[in-house]
């Protein structure tokens, strides 16, 4: 019964890990961009969460309101105003500059919160459970599964049903030809990072209900969000809610073996799949 | 005599340190046909570009209904009412044949040119609407990349080499559509390496050589030898 139980867990958590993989899934498909500052701005987003709830009374669920906005309205800027200027053939600038600003995000959030460690408490949300027969599932995290699965199902249909899935898709495929259609890449791509990064106010907001968050913890969120996205596939949004799930599951699991072997347990079941399957296991039909 | 709908003047194009034109004047008229034509690398696809806004110019090097035009990014000359069917088609991948014509719809310009009248012009794309567009056969694909640019209701179209690598029979095809693109008014700048076929659907014609205007006339009337002597670059 505890194996099923971690089983259990393990894919709930995975539904936090496919929304930190989300955003970067979606901007390394339309623009081709690694955002090493992606973990960093869950962070930034969780300690947003924070002051909106210090500051106004509202409850952390409902900070959302604010922070999502918030983190969009950053995204476009910082892709208008910063990471256009980055793109082009070359691959590396965007890489130094998201790392620089992973170096600056961090800095801030220690000068303006201090090193400890905080948490949002959402009460009596915390605690509650549903039983099913002798297991019994967090309402929290189910909660979460439940908007990760709303969020990549919404992202999916936006992308193949939408003018703005199509621009999106228009411009991974040829920039140039996309232009002549009359899209502004650099608008399009403002989008895309602002929808990235409101889905990680999203993310942050429930990495901070979940557990205690510090300005340090941005690069292990980077990379259980990399290997989300790797092991299920690039540029396939299902295959990271998969990936994510595959990924939680092994560190439930590695946990329940010994409690040390969470995080071993998760980077190796990641190296397996791409010793297996070097594109991931639902890599994209097409390209 | 009246204002032409578009002209360059003394439009040069450089890749890093190579000129790829020099000095370029030429211009179309409202309704009007030209041709471009010239050898492998003369600049014909590089003028394209330039004109369409995927290079960027001085804005006074190119004027379309009395604007400088010449600095405006590809997309705001969409804007404009140019549209390019690029060398090669270039269609979108990831979108279905339909999303490619609609696509092609984006800067909202109204017009005759719609899906109805897209699939009336190509009946065979209504049937393949949903098939990914690089798989269908390549004449397909290139009724897929005109239809793209008639979407936008342009008023001037510039048509790179349509026919290039298309069976003769496909590009009998295509050449039928043309009439009744233009009739609407819109203006052809039209790139070919088949000259007869060029010079026989234009009114006027540019002769290009090395990124020069080696000859331009009225393309009923002019010589063949002069042609051929302009093409090839063979002096007199
Ligand atoms: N991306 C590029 N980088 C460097 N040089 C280029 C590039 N594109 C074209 N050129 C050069 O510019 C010149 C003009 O090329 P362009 O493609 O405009 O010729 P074209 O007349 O369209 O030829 P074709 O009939 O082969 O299509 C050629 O010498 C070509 O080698
Ligand atoms: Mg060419």
């Amino acid at each position: 019964m505890i194996w099923i139980n971690a089983l259990l867990q393990g894919i709930l958590l995975g539904g936090l890990y496919a929304l930190f993989a989300a955003g970067l899934s979606l901007i390394f498909g339309v623009m081709r961009l690694v955002n090493i500052a992606h973990g960093d701005l869950i962070v930034l987003a969780a300690y947003l969460g924070l002051s909106t709830t210090i500051v106004l009374g509202l409850h952390p669920l409902l900070a959302m309101i604010i922070v999502i906005p918030l983190m969009a309205l950053l995204g476009y800027i910082l892709q208008r105003g910063i990471l256009n200027q980055t793109l082009g053939d070359d691959l590396l600038p965007p890489l130094l500059v998201t790392f620089g600003l992973s170096v600056i995000i961090q800095n801030a959030l220690l000068e303006g919160y201090s090193a400890d460690p905080q948490k949002m408490n959402v009460g009596a949300l915390e605690t509650a459970s549903l039983s099913l027969g002798s297991l019994s599932l967090g309402v929290l995290p189910l909660l979460t599964f439940a908007i990760a699965v709303a969020v990549i199902g919404s992202l999916h249909w936006m992308f193949y049903h939408t003018a703005l899935g199509r621009a999106f898709r228009a411009v991974s495929d040829n920039q140039d030809i996309a232009q002549l259609m009359g899209l502004n890449k650099r608008h399009v791509f403002g989008i895309a990072m602002a929808l990235s990064l409101a889905i990680t106010g999203i993310a942050g907001i429930l990495l901070g209900v979940r557990t205690n968050f510090d300005p340090s913890i941005g690069g292990a969120r980077l990379i259980f969000g990399f290997e989300a996205v790797i092991i299920g596939g690039l540029g396939n949004l299902w295959g990271t809610l998969a990936g994510g799930v595959i990924l939680g599951v092994a560190q439930t699991i590695g946990a329940q073996i010994n409690p040390g072997w969470q995080l071993l347990a998760g980077h190796l079941a990641f190296l397996i799949v791409l010793a297996v399957r070097p594109r991931g296991l639902f890599p994209r039909m097409t390209g | 005599m009246p204002e032409p709908l578009l002209s360059t003047s003394q439009l040069c194009a450089w890749y890093g340190d190579f000129q790829a034109l020099f000095d370029l004047d030429l211009m179309i008229n409202e309704g009007e046909i030209v041709a471009i034509i010239g050898a492998n690398g003369a600049g014909k696809t590089t003028l394209m570009h330039s004109i369409a806004g995927l290079s960027i110019n001085k804005p006074h090097q190119v004027i379309y209904r009395g604007r400088q035009i010449g600095a405006l990014r590809a997309d705001q000359v969409a804007f404009e009412g140019i549209a390019l069917v690029p060398e090669g088609r270039q269609l979108f991948a990831s979108l279905t044949v339909e999303e490619n014509l609609v696509i092609g719809a984006q800067t909202g310009r109204k017009g005759d040119w719609q899906l109805p009248t897209v699939y009336q012009l190509f009946p065979i794309l209504q049937e393949r609407r949903t098939t990914p567009a690089t798989e269908l056969s390549g004449g397909q694909q290139q009724m897929v990349a005109i239809g793209r640019a008639l979407m936008a209701n342009p008023d001037l179209i510039l048509l790179d080499e349509i026919s290039l690598g298309l069976a003769p029979v496909i590009i009998k095809t295509i050449y039928a559509a043309l009439p009744g693109i233009v009739e609407g008014g819109m203006s052809a700048m039209i790139v070919e390496q088949d000259i007869s076929k060029a010079l026989a659907v234009s009114s006027r014609f540019y002769c290009l050589q090395e990124g020069r205007v080696a000859l331009e006339g009225q393309s009923q009337t002019v010589q063949r030898d002069a042609i051929s002597r302009a093409y090839f670059g063979v002096q007199k």
